[in-house]
């Protein structure tokens, strides 16, 4: 056991994908609780005075916890040489395309009824919601996107596709940030979280291309 | 409702009524006429529903508040302002007036005959609710204050005190105290109430116990909690909201379905109460109250002062 240096490997790889295991489970569970707890809410009467209201800070809360945790996945590669966190990475970010759907039909739905020309009005004329319809819109093809097959179809162009998800992420949190009307506490927090995320990117890029600079 | 709401027993009897009921019988009958038409006049005209009026349930009304110096999320107050030390409160009346002083609560509600007053109470941020306040014109204590004829407005604050109030994980750049104003012809309208209580019983704390004020025609910001101070001025006193963003809010802040919030339009409003599928209601003009009111704007364009 102690001296299995050669025969590392199998171990090895079947603790990983047991980790990666775990960790999805962990996420379809985190993924889905919200959505159960407000349904259980919304049968027991139990989202306080205002439970539309409820239901989209709750899922607006999720949509950015879901797109950070995207984000976070390749500096997390980088910084804790964890290579096989890369394979949650579809996973949360259908997660966060998931609740910043419902977070807007929610929106459209039940807050708006559907109501066409006052909605076309808010995504218009009010910032903080053309930045979250925005970022909306731009998480749709990134969802579509994500199939295998999809993957392959569009090789190297799918990469810069995806660089979508920093725009959309920035644009969730301008939206949140420009929601509140005086508790800043959430929105500097995500927008510093975010910066920091988008930062180890910049950085790894940076030397990346010093070490292989490219030649035209 | 009403009627039973002012057959509730658990009210403090100095509230009830007094012997000076008496010598301001006059007064007393216009308040009640004031009071009667803002109870049973609304039902008729200009398409109000009769249903309008039934009041929001009562748990909804206390506990989903702004009272920012109590926590900024609308559960914080219920679950915080019970630090609020109501009792002993002084209010302090200064500014452009003869009668400046300092009253403690009792003797500043004592000579007012108090009345229950069902008004539509709508927010700036689009929700709106109906609440059974229990009160008296704010009118009475400006006429005992005794303006002096310079006066054109009365300022309101807020308690501020920090060791009642702590700061809770993140203070807004808000300067307290909280401040709010009224023209003082719209201060001495009949609709303009200083409440004591709610239905049918005394004031929450996070409802803005012991007094606030009550003015039904405007958002919900202009009707200041937990008052201490009533100051008389020439001009046109700062007040929270305007001064902390002077594009969203405004001095009037009179409801208005065709001035739009910049986050929001304030052409429709939830009531709260009606359920997760109900629809949202038009907004009216002066929240209903036009008739009543409307003359005090006549000549004002209220897109501009909004």
């Amino acid at each position: 056991m102690r001296r299995s240096t050669t025969s590392s490997r199998p171990p090895a790889a079947s603790r990983d994908a047991r980790q990666v295991f775990l960790l999805k489970v962990a996420i379809w569970l985190s993924g889905l609780a919200p959505v159960c707890w407000l349904s259980a809410g919304v049968a027991r009467g139990a989202l306080g005075a205002n439970p539309i209201e409820t239901i989209m800070l709750v899922e607006g809360r999720w949509t950015l916890v879901f797109l950070l945790a995207t984000m976070a996945v390749t500096p997390l590669r980088r910084l804790a040489k964890w290579n096989q966190v890369v394979k949650v990475r579809r996973l949360l970010g259908l997660f966060a395309f998931f609740h910043a759907s419902v977070h807007f039909l929610a929106y459209a739905g039940l807050d708006q009824s559907f109501a066409l020309a006052y909605i076309l009005e808010d995504v218009l004329e009010r910032r903080y919601i053309t930045a979250g319809f925005a970022s909306l819109v731009l998480l749709i093809p990134l969802a579509v996107t994500s199939t295998k097959g999809w993957i392959r179809r569009l090789g190297k162009r799918w990469r810069r596709l995806h660089r979508l998800a920093y725009a959309a992420a920035v644009l969730g949190v301008l939206h949140f940030f420009w929601k509140v009307k005086a508790d800043t506490f959430w929105p500097l927090l995500s927008a510093l979280l975010l910066a920091a995320l988008l930062g180890v990117r910049a950085y790894y890029a940076a030397a990346k291309r010093r070490k292989a600079p490219r030649v035209a | 409702m009403i009627i039973k709401a002012s057959q509730a027993s658990d009210v403090p009897s100095s509230e009830i009524t007094s012997e000076s009921d008496y010598l301001n019988r006059r007064r007393f009958l216009g308040a009640s006429a004031a009071g009667a038409v803002v109870l049973f006049g609304r039902a008729a005209p200009l398409g109000a529903r009769p249903q309008e009026l039934e009041p929001t349930p009562e748990d909804l009304a206390t506990g989903y508040n702004n009272f920012y110096e109590f926590g900024l999320d609308k559960s914080d107050p219920a679950r915080h302002a019970h630090a609020l030390r109501t009792r002993p409160w002084t209010i302090k009346v200064d500014g452009l007036c003869n009668k400046p002083a300092d009253y403690q609560l009792e003797d500043f509600v004592q000579p007012s005959a108090v009345e229950d007053r069902t008004y539509r109470f709508r927010c700036v941020e689009a929700w709106s609710m109906v609440v059974p306040w229990r009160g008296f014109p704010l009118a009475d204590v400006i006429k005992r204050a005794e303006p002096a004829a310079s006066a054109k407005y009365v300022a309101f604050e807020t308690l501020w005190d920090p060791e009642q109030m702590p700061e809770r994980r993140w203070r807004p750049r808000i300067g307290w105290p909280y401040r709010e104003g009224l023209r003082l012809d719209e201060a001495m309208h009949p609709l303009a109430l200083l409440a004591t209580g709610m239905y049918g019983k005394a004031l929450p704390n996070q409802n803005g116990a012991p007094l606030r004020l009550i003015v039904p025609w405007k958002y919900g910001f202009k009707s200041i909690k937990s008052i201490v101070r009533m100051t008389f001025t020439e001009t046109e006193p700062p007040t929270t909201w305007a001064t902390q963003t002077p594009n969203e809010y405004g001095f009037y802040a009179n409801v208005n379905p065709d001035v739009s919030h910049p986050r929001w339009s304030q052409a429709r409003e939830r009531p709260l109460g009606k359920g997760i599928l109900a629809r949202r209601v038009p907004t009216r003009f002066l929240n209903g109250y036009e008739e009543e009111v409307g003359s005090l704007y006549e000549d004002m364009d209220l897109k501009k002062f909004f």
